[in-house]
């Protein structure tokens, strides 16, 4: 309490003239704002206005119709299919893989750290690559697999492999820094109370990290849903088929039918606003918990 | 329930932690673990609880070995020093928890829980703050709250780690003469781990002094205070001067001085003289006694600390005196110890000395 009411004090005495030593000059203040907003006009609020003039170009009308064309459907169903699988996936993985690096030492800890980070670090055309190298009917596994009628490349379990290994590091880089600062005693608190394994993990570590995890998850399907390089190689390309939605971007970009390209590039981008209103939202709804949990 | 560690050795990795320590804890004694940092002292209490597991030895709750059991079935109540509240759940869900995630058989009502719950906050002095979340308490409640916890389970013993080291000076005091009060009424045995000497002192039915992985005394706080029986149980307890000082036929000599106190039966030989800043009488003239010029004097509540340049082997020694007896500086002072141990340089064996 005692601190609560020092903490008025301070904020009353700078909202006067009171200048403390970190605060710049009124010129060099306002010069940095201008030029942040600048940067973020030209680099990012201009070409998303761009994608949404072009895709209402023809009026709303025409924007309803492209959206209806039967490949652009399956793309956008084929997308979802892919998210839908492989975000879940991930999410598990990566609680499992935070979890083993946060809370245990062993040998090869640090391998494993780099190994989690490796899709960051490698172009998504060659994680794609892998996969052909590896399922390619010229490899070592193709030939099995023909035999005995399982197709992964340039069909639906392919385009799946790719997105997880691309989407992988998500959920896992968001824990590990958390776990790490949260440390044990939580989890040998409820142990010592004689909890289960699985009662600590549900009742104490998952409400510990849901903040994070659910971000990590919010940019796992960003991703996922947004991949193109390494969906690009093991897809194939199929209309109606293996095309997911910035594939079929793509396509009907190059065929001139730009209505239709930035018609569906405007669903992409609106995940990506639904992703980040949606993040605001629940960090402006719960702020005071997050600050709890990370406080504390 | 009665505690046993029996002949425990831990190591981590290959730095050892503990070396083959043996504890007899009663049933219903509050024991203090007391030592610098890295004396093992909280490995210690983490094997008790169950939290790391021994290298070699065994811990026995009762008759029963609790060696191979886990955390979980040990049944204790640990107490951490950041308190690792449940910072998503209230205070009661906090307090609860520990009956809460019982399996069926075994748990107790929700309105049994509830009431349990509410019963215990009520004790800790936590009664109307059961709906609070534990960032919105303060430090000591936070404690309680652990403490209210770790006792909702009927533990067969109570560990605590630190469990006052995080707070400020003024709330650390009342909490200990609380958990005092709460450990005569509950009767839990109760094991604390702490490197503050006067909680310990205070606090504990008996001090268990750790270094470096060993235990070098259990005792009374009486006993710990007033005849330590190790070189470093005198310098780790209280304040303490220490002066090398020669044998020589049943005499204590400085270099070339007799100071007076005999010690008869020990070999001659050289050694070092322990004796606390308290236990001394001022002389006037100086047949025998050991004296030095006043370098500086402060005056601390209700004593007079002195410090004295004795001269000889070029060290430095603090005496207590009444605060009305003046200490100018460069003025001499002639003492003699009135309470003092003498301890050879040779480790462990003839540690046994003479005494007053």
């Amino acid at each position: 309490m005692a601190l609560d009411t020092s903490a008025h004090e301070v904020h009353h005495h700078t909202s006067e003239t009171v200048r403390t030593a970190t605060t710049e000059s009124r010129i060099a203040r306002y010069g940095l704002i201008a030029i942040a907003l600048c940067f973020i006009g030209l680099f990012l609020l201009l070409p998303l206005a761009a994608v949404f003039t072009e895709a209402f170009r023809n009026g709303p009308g025409e924007f309803v119709t492209v959206l209806q064309d039967p490949e652009t459907f399956s793309a956008i169903r084929l997308t979802l299919i892919v998210a839908g699988i492989s975000v879940p996936l991930n999410l598990v993985f990566g609680v499992a893989a935070a979890w083993a690096i946060a809370k245990y030492e062993f040998k090869g800890k640090a391998f494993l750290t780099t190994l989690i980070d490796l899709p960051f670090s490698v172009s998504p055309v060659i994680s794609g690559l892998v996969f052909v190298l590896l399922f390619g009917s010229h490899s070592v596994l193709g030939p099995w697999l023909q035999s005995h009628g399982i197709q992964i490349l340039f069909a639906v379990p392919g385009i799946v492999l790719a997105t997880v290994f691309v989407t992988f590091p998500f959920v896992a880089r968001e824990l590990i820094p958390l776990m790490q600062e949260q440390g044990t005693a939580d989890e040998e608190a409820a142990l010592s109370l004689g909890a289960s394994g699985w009662q600590t993990f549900w009742y104490v570590t998952l409400p510990n990290i849901k903040w994070g995890l659910l971000y990590g998850v919010l940019l796992c399907n960003a991703r996922a849903m947004g991949e193109f390089g390494a969906v690009s190689v093991v897809s194939g390309h199929i209309r109606g088929l293996t095309n997911t939605m910035p594939l079929q971007v793509e396509i009907l970009y190059n065929e001139y039918s730009f209505v239709a390209a930035f018609a569906v590039a405007t669903l992409l981008a609106l995940l990506a606003l639904v992703t980040l209103v949606l993040k605001s939202l629940l960090e402006l709804k719960f702020s005071a918990q997050i600050a709890a949990s990370r406080r504390h | 329930m009665e505690v046993r560690v029996q002949n425990i050795r831990k190591e981590f990795g290959r730095f050892p932690a503990l070396n083959d320590v043996s504890l007899d804890i009663r049933s219903g004694e509050l024991i203090a673990l007391l030592g610098p940092s890295g004396s093992g002292k909280t490995t210690l209490l983490r094997l008790i609880a169950g939290l790391e597991s021994p290298t070699e030895g065994t811990v026995y709750f009762g008759e029963e070995d609790a060696s191979k059991k886990t955390v979980q079935e040990r049944n204790i109540g640990f107490v951490f020093q950041h308190y690792a509240l449940f910072r998503h759940m209230t205070v009661l869900d906090n307090v609860s928890f520990g009956l809460k995630v019982r399996p069926g058989s075994r748990r107790p009502p929700a309105a049994e829980i509830r009431a349990r719950a509410l019963e215990l906050l009520d004790l800790v002095q936590l009664s109307g703050l059961e709906k609070r979340y534990p960032a919105q308490l303060s430090g000591g409640q936070r404690q309680r709250v652990a403490l209210a916890r770790a006792m909702a389970v009927e533990p067969n013993v109570l560990l605590l780690d630190e469990p006052f080291g995080a707070l400020d000076a003024q709330v650390r005091k009342e909490l200990r003469r609380w958990l005092r009060e709460i450990h005569d009424r509950t009767g839990h045995t109760t094991v604390f781990v702490t490197h503050d000497q006067d909680e310990a002192l205070e606090l504990a039915d008996r001090v268990v002094v750790m270094s470096k992985g060993s235990i070098e005394q259990v005792g009374t706080p009486d006993e710990i205070y007033d005849t330590p029986n190790s070189p470093f149980v005198f310098g780790f307890i209280g304040e303490s001067n220490i002066i090398p000082v020669r044998v020589e036929n049943g005499q204590l000599w400085i270099e070339d001085r007799s100071i007076g106190l005999s010690a008869a039966g020990e070999p001659d030989g050289p050694a070092q003289l322990y004796f606390r800043p308290h236990d001394i009488e001022l002389l006037d003239g100086c047949g025998g006694c050991i004296a030095g010029i006043v370098t500086v004097s402060r005056r601390v509540a209700g004593t007079r600390h002195v410090e004295l340049d004795i001269g000889a082997a070029n060290c430095k020694v603090e005496i207590e005196l009444p605060p009305e007896k003046a200490a100018t500086d460069k003025s001499r002072i002639a003492f003699r110890p009135t309470r003092w141990r003498l301890f050879r340089d040779v480790p462990n064996e003839n540690r046994t000395p003479a005494q007053v």
